[in-house]
């Protein structure tokens, strides 16, 4: 199916903007840096969690530990697609047990992968709390979660995309609304 | 991406899909170092072990990197099944399938029996040795090793020492390895050393002298006593004298090469205890990738759906 850009609703310098103001967000919130760690979600939420930490290393001057979660193994989708994902490395090179962990992704939909990634990450250890960071909230929950920071709220129709491109990944910095072509 | 029914040799598959494999085992590696070894993935799926040979290791890895990922499994021994009382193996086979089994994990004595009952059932069936043809999740499991250790496995000089002749890790190394050019070579008694050997693009070697010279890896074989009785040897003593892998002859290979054993061992025959517990050897990594590399598989078979809908 072909998509056709509707909209821009954010460009590099917003999504700068954007995530300093998250960034200060999760210092008041936790009243510092003590005991923080981000893990962003493969793949764009992990530039998001990297961005995220840079933000606050120059607001605090501390530079928080950021891993890397793949949440394929933990899909409650598998059954039901015709070919499964490739798997990829989690790589959380600290111990989750007892840190506040903020959860990185560029776009919170129907809460899926969230809770897949909830659970990956209590596999991993027991951490003190878990908050979610999103770029974009589409809304279209199937499942009881919401993110403790949100960039923007963006009300969608299912038969729309949110397109999320990051220097990093993309080679550019700005959020779309794609439609299906007539 | 994945899109075979089954496993059932390397000689089949194609570079790719070996990497694809390959790749998908580093993560499943990490789980097995975990405080909690489980992930959900397979949750609801099941596999059935028929192992027609005695085994230890294969069987257990295959049980335990299914548990790992969640699925249910059973093992059916054959001494003890309907087997005995003459019923054939697709009959078994079938059996397996129809009580929900999406995915059988076969050992036979016979080449080829993996192959014949892929073709008779939907369940997903993984060859785990058949006969002397192949052994290709050993392979695999070699080759994860290799690569996870020299980085690599193009250009490196693999020595497999010993009775290549009953050697289905032999032949499923030889396949697999050389479809990434690395430069295998065998070496054992002529009597042990198949005819076809040398259409399968390794060098051949009666001296364990000079075959070992500069290699990156020997891997070495158990003597199979049990399939010994033809006389093809004089002796075992005369082997160890003569094929053993010992400390002299271990310091013709290059510094750093690793020392591989698929197991069980006959230890001071094919392999001396020293070399075996010498800082050369990943016999033991050998057996943790085996997990690794099983979980990988059963994943790409069993991770999307139409599990029980796909026929070859």
């Amino acid at each position: 199916m072909n998509f056709t850009v509707k909209t821009q609703i954010m460009d590099a310098e917003k999504m700068r903007r954007t995530l300093i103001r998250i960034s200060h967000e999760i210092v008041e919130k936790n009243k510092g840096t003590d005991n923080l760690a981000l893990i962003g979600i493969r793949r764009r939420g992990v530039p998001l969690a990297q961005r995220l930490a840079k933000h606050i290393a120059e607001i605090e001057g501390v530079t928080l530990p950021v891993g890397v979660l793949d949440i394929t193994l933990y899909r409650d989708d598998l059954t039901t697609i015709d070919h499964q994902p490739v798997v990829q490395k989690t790589e959380v090179p600290f111990p989750v047990t007892n840190k506040k962990i903020i959860l990185v992704d560029d776009v919170l939909y129907t809460g899926r992968t969230a809770r897949a990634a909830l659970d990956a990450i209590m596999d991993l250890g027991r951490p003190e709390a878990i908050q979610l960071a999103i770029l974009v909230d589409r809304g279209h929950r199937e499942l009881p979660i919401r993110a403790d920071y949100v960039g923007k709220n963006v009300p969608t129709s299912k038969k729309e995309i949110v397109a999320v491109n990051l220097v990093e990944i993309d080679g550019s910095d700005e959020v779309q609304i794609l439609e299906a072509a007539e | 991406m994945w899109k075979r029914k089954d496993l059932l040799g390397l000689k089949e598959l194609s570079a790719d899909e070996i990497n694809l494999i390959l790749d998908t085992a580093v993560p499943m590696k990490d789980i097995i170092k975990r405080e909690i070894k489980k992930v959900p993935t397979l949750r609801g799926r099941s596999m059935v072990t028929l192992f027609y040979e005695p085994s230890t290791r294969t069987r257990t890895s295959f049980e335990i990197a299914a548990k790992y990922l969640s699925a249910d499994t059973s093992s059916l021994t054959v001494a003890t099944s309907s087997v005995v009382k003459g019923e054939t193996l697709i009959d078994t086979g079938k059996t397996i399938e129809v009580m929900g089994a999406d995915v059988i994990v076969i050992r036979h004595e016979a080449a080829g029996a993996p192959h014949l009952l892929a073709q008779r059932i939907k369940s997903r069936v993984i060859n785990a040795g058949d006969g002397m043809h192949e052994h290709p999740t050993q392979g695999l499991l070699d080759m994860f090793t290799i690569r996870e250790k020299k980085g690599k496995l193009a250009d490196l000089k693999i020595a497999i020492l010993g009775d290549i002749l009953h050697s289905r890790v032999a032949r499923s190394n030889i396949w697999g390895l050389t479809k990434f050019g690395a430069k295998v070579r065998v070496v054992g008694p002529s009597t042990l050393l198949p005819k076809e050997v040398q259409r399968m693009g390794v060098e051949v070697f009666q001296s364990a002298e000079e075959a070992l010279k500069d290699v990156d890896v020997i891997n070495v074989l158990r003597v199979q006593r049990e399939r010994q009785k033809k006389g093809l040897l004089p002796s075992l003593r005369e082997y160890s004298n003569l094929y053993g892998l010992d400390r002299k002859r271990l310091a013709l290979a290059k510094p750093d090469a690793l020392v591989m054993h698929p197991g069980p061992m006959n230890r001071g025959v094919e392999i001396m205890p020293d070399v075996y517990d010498s800082l050369h050897s990943v016999v033991d990594e050998q057996v943790t990738n085996g997990v690794a590399v099983r979980m990988a598989i059963l994943y790409l078979l069993m991770g999307g759906k139409n599990v029980n809908e796909v026929v070859n």
